[in-house]
């Protein structure tokens, strides 16, 4: 513990490794079996169960519920992959708390709802223990296709591809595949590098092989490219780029994108190296927000504030990330906009104007607060990068109708890059398995 | 508080709560232990004949079925009589009940079926102070295959024969503890009364294979690869030791036998339940080995209060008070008309009784695109199975249709006088309609 949490600048080792151990452990700590037993007890096998409108992916919740109280996990893990290959990250990282906990009929009874999320990781955990891959392939078409990104839901699709017998090539500009799975999603909710052992795992199908640094555009491949060779392809490139804050100091050093700060974390070999601020400011209001804030807070920052420029109902962090932040200790301030970055080399203080809602049009009120900032971190939200020119968009997205079909013959696209649903792992799972599933319809007309 | 003190054949006790003949009474440090947390008597773990005692299985001697979180809701065993010596268990027992005269401790026996082994037996017995001995003829296993326990509660002329004998050697109450594993459990009560007992007391076990193995294809518990039919017990049997209790009850030939009541008692409310069907006192042995002799606790304090709140000033006041209500099938008013109605404040929409209802019986509830849950009366038959169902307690109720009102689903109008099966027009052996 060189330096402790109140040395100013942005520095390595302000907390003891115990410490950084401990914080950087299991969100939800897995079930024992007993456990598991005991909140399995608590479903009511509900007909036509909301749980299960409510997923995204409509994971058959009362069923895989019922086999773990049956003493079949195995089989429960099978009922949960068979709709969502990636149903063990899903466990993980679902805002369940707005998604099938949230309509739980025990929610609604009792504000107690079965816990759903965790009976799904105890029962994907013991398949996934065993190395086991309950799926096999059916016979061989001859069809390839690409899949752009190697994401949740290029993987999803890539999977369901495989498993219909095609054969499937997945290009990544990253080194590894994942997606934000391995690059953005909080620390704490899938430890032990559980996105490398999950893809290791879902390629176990076979019929899938994965190019890793390879991009679409910039001089890489082409989408016509792609479509020549290939019967068909899967966009799934997510949002690789990051909006701009366009706030005075701005480009002074100390001031980050929470994505890349992220980023860094999740990939970092020892996170007492890991330097964080003593002093952390976190523009925006999302789960991007909340995690890159938690991050620092954990990493042993003194003070970390997030500030969203609307109240806390427009956040787009659910209640359950709003509370996890505030209980790490993490600061939220509402109504407030950044205005400048101060200091003379580096960032040292962020002055936020405060905001309100006039005529339905937010507004800054003039009226300003400078805050302690050594390290300033943007998540004010991920754009779409990147896209060949012959799609057409919906708003900012790549514009698909049905399942998946953008404007061009052939090529599909889906997850965060396409239009329409949440931003959420479990969505693009749902949008990679039905576009694979319309791949195959359409390639066997 | 009402006074709990209870009365049975004349011995008294400070509450209807006795420990049942089993492990729990096999020894003074637990009886003593009994007596200190509350339970108002003891029936001893069963005394054999003097001599060698049985042996029990060195590996385990209990199986188990569960419900949600493990709750314990069927217990089975493979256990014998006492397996420490006639004169350990005799001494003890006079040391007890000297040192607690005003908790009743009752000696259970299980002797050859031979006149002089009881003859023998009751003198020694009687040495001890007890306010009465128990005839085990219901163990189901282990002793009934050397002609006891249950092999002479199966017979009613064993069983008459012995209690004739124990009348005769013995001046304190003989209670007769029947086996359930009987097709007609009025048999062996009325041979009971007929040889002069004083009381019965049921149910004992019921024969049971509680799980098997399914890796060793072994029944469980299991002993070496090998497993037995067990004595059953626990809430699950509760049901059925009632229906035994009541068909005692209301049957003319034993009609004030006076019952001690045994079978799965847990709560005041189980206790409750069946002294309202005819038992004087009641019996506890596996919610005790499951929670331990605290649970008299909740028992005594349960049932006073139920008995302010109800009037009832001692037990006495409510023994058999639910037995003139039961009846025989044939006999039930098949012009009471009701419907099930769902309190849709209190529904969860689970659409469990949906499920229930439109698989498996009578198509007579709705599902809307909304998951509001009603119940059709056009189809409704009143079965109750949506009630069973039903995860929240009181949520869908059984409404009685009044009489002068139409039933939609019959389209016939709702009677008021009573009328059974014995006079319905369908019934080929109907009474001529009058
Ligand atoms: C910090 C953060 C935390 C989050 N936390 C949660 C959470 O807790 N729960 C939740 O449900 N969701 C969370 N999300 C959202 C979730 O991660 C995304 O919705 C999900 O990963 C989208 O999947 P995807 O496959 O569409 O895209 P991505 O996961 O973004 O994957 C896109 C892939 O495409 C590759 N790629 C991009 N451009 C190109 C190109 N031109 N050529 C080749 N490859 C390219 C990228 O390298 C990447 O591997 C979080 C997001 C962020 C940023
Ligand atoms: C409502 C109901 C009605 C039944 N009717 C009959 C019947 O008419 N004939 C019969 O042989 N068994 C009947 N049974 C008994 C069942 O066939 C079965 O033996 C019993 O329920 C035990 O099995 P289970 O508890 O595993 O369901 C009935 C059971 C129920 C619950
Ligand atoms: S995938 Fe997510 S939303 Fe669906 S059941 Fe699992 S945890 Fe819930
Ligand atoms: S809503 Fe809740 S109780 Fe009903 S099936 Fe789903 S998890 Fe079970
Ligand atoms: S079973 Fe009960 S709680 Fe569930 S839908 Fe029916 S009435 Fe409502």
């Amino acid at each position: 513990m060189a330096h402790g949490q109140t040395a100013p600048g942005i520095l390595a080792g302000r907390l003891s490794s115990e410490e950084i151990e401990t914080n950087f452990s299991d969100l939800h700590p897995p079930y024992a079996p007993h456990e598991a037993a005991v909140a399995a007890d608590r479903c009511y096998f509900c007909h036509d169960a909301p749980c299960v409108t409510a997923c995204p992916t409509d994971i058959d919740i009362p069923l895989f519920i019922r086999q773990i109280q049956a003493g079949n996990p195995e089989g429960a893990a099978e009922t949960i992959l068979s709709q969502n290959i990636l149903g063990g990250m899903c466990a993980r990282v679902c805002p369940t708390e707005t998604l099938c906990e949230e309509v739980c009929v025990r929610e609604v009874a009792e504000g107690k709802p079965v816990e759903i999320g965790r009976l799904q990781r105890f029962a994907t955990d013991v398949l996934m223990e065993a190395g086991t891959h309950p799926f096999v392939r059916a016979a061989e078409t001859g069809k390839r296709i690409a899949v752009v990104g190697a994401g949740p839901a290029g993987l999803a699709c890539a999977h369901r591809l495989a498993m219909l017998g095609h054969q499937v090539t997945i290009y990544d500009a990253n080194p590894k595949p994942g997606g934000l799975n391995e690059y953005g999603i909080a620390a704490y909710k899938a430890t032990n590098d559980f996105a490398q052992a999950e893809v290791d795992w879902l390629l176990k199908i076979g019929g899938i092989s994965v190019e890793c640094d390879v991009a679409l555009g910039d001089g890489g491949l082409t989408l016509e490219g792609l479509r020549g060779e290939f019967d068909a392809v899967f966009l799934a490139i997510g949002l690789a780029g990051v909006n701009a804050l366009r706030a005075q100091g701005e480009d002074k050093p100390g001031v980050h994108h929470a994505v890349d700060f992220i980023a860094d974390v999740r990939q970092a070999d020892d996170l007492l190296k890991h330097p964080v601020g003593r002093h952390v400011v976190v523009i925006g209001g999302g789960m991007t927000a909340i995690d890159a804030a938690v991050k620092s807070k954990l990493l042993g920052a003194e003070h970390v504030t997030v500030a969203y420029r609307r109240g806390a109902s427009a956040m787009g962090a659910s209640k359950f990330e709003q509370d996890l932040a505030t209980s790490k200790g993490v600061k939220l301030m509402f109504n407030v906009q950044p205005k400048q970055v101060h200091g003379e080399d580096v960032a040292t203080e962020i002055e936020l104007e405060y905001t309100a809602t006039v005529d339905g049009a937010l507004q800054g009120t003039g009226e300003t607060v400078r805050l302690p900032a050594d390290q300033v971190l943007k998540a004010i939200g991920q754009r779409l990068e990147g896209v060949p020119d012959a799609l057409h968009l919906n708003g900012n997205k790549i514009a698909v109708i049905g399942a998946g079909r953008t404007s061009v013959e052939g090529v599909w696209a889906g997850g965060d890059c396409a239009a329409g649903g949440e931003d959420l792992t479990v969505t693009a799972v749902a949008e990679g398995r039905d576009a694979a599933m319309d791949i195959d319809a359409t390639l066997r007309a | 508080m009402a006074d709990l003190t209870t009365d049975f054949l004349g011995i008294t006790s400070p509450n209807p709560f006795w420990l049942a003949s089993a492990p729990p009474t096999d020894k003074e440090y637990n009886v003593r232990r009994a007596f200190e947390a509350g339970w108002g008597g003891v029936v001893w773990k069963t005394l054999g004949a003097e001599g060698p005692p049985v042996v029990n299985v060195n590996g385990p001697r209990y199986g188990a079925i569960y419900g949600a979180d493990r709750r314990l809701l069927g217990l089975n065993n493979i256990e014998l009589i006492t397996d420490r010596p006639l004169e350990v268990n005799l001494e003890e027992m006079a040391r007890v009940k000297s040192d607690y005269p005003d908790r009743a401790l009752i000696a259970s026996i299980m002797v050859p079926c031979e006149e002089g082994a009881w003859k023998e037996i009751l003198p020694r017995v009687a040495e001890t102070g007890a306010d009465g001995i128990e005839l085990n003829f219901g163990c189901p296993h282990g002793m009934s295959e050397r002609g006891m326990g249950s092999a002479v509660g199966q017979v009613p002329e064993y069983i008459e024969m012995v209690t004739r004998w124990c009348k005769t050697y013995y001046d304190k109450p003989v209670i007769v503890k029947l086996t359930p594993n009987i097709t007609d459990i009025r048999k062996p009560a009325a041979a009971a009364k007929n040889g002069g007992a004083d009381a019965v007391s049921l149910i004992n076990t019921i024969n049971s294979i509680t799980s098997v193995n399914l890796d060793t294809m072994s029944p469980e518990p299991s002993i070496d690869g090998k497993g037995s039919h067990g004595g059953y017990c626990g809430p699950a049997v509760k049901p059925i030791a009632m229906s035994m209790v009541s068909e005692i009850a209301r049957n003319p030939e034993t009609h004030g036998l006076p019952i001690s009541g045994i079978g799965g008692i847990t709560t005041w409310r189980d206790a409750a339940e069946f002294i309202s069907l005819g038992c004087g006192n009641v019996q506890v042995c596996t919610a005790a080995m499951t929670y331990g002799f605290k649970i008299v606790e909740e028992m005594a304090t349960g049932l006073s209060k139920w008995m302010d709140e109800k009037g009832y000033t001692n037990v006495r006041d409510f023994v058999g008070q639910a037995v003139p209500n039961v009846t025989d099938w044939q006999y039930l008013n098949l012009n009471y008309i009701a419907k099930a109605k769902i309190d849709q404040d209190q529904c969860i929409k689970c659409g469990r009784c949906y499920a229930a209802c439109e698989d498996t019986s009578h198509q007579a509830i709705s599902m809307s695109a909304d998951r509001v849950f009603e119940v059709i009366d056009e189809e409704c038959v009143a079965c109750n199975l949506c009630v069973d169902v039903c995860p929240v307690e009181g949520c869908i109720t059984m409404e009685q249709m009044q009489p002068g009102t139409v039933d939609p689903r019959t389209g016939k109008r709702v009677e008021e006088e009573y009328a059974n099966w014995t006079m319905h027009p369908n019934n080929p052996m109907a009474n001529a309609a009058e």
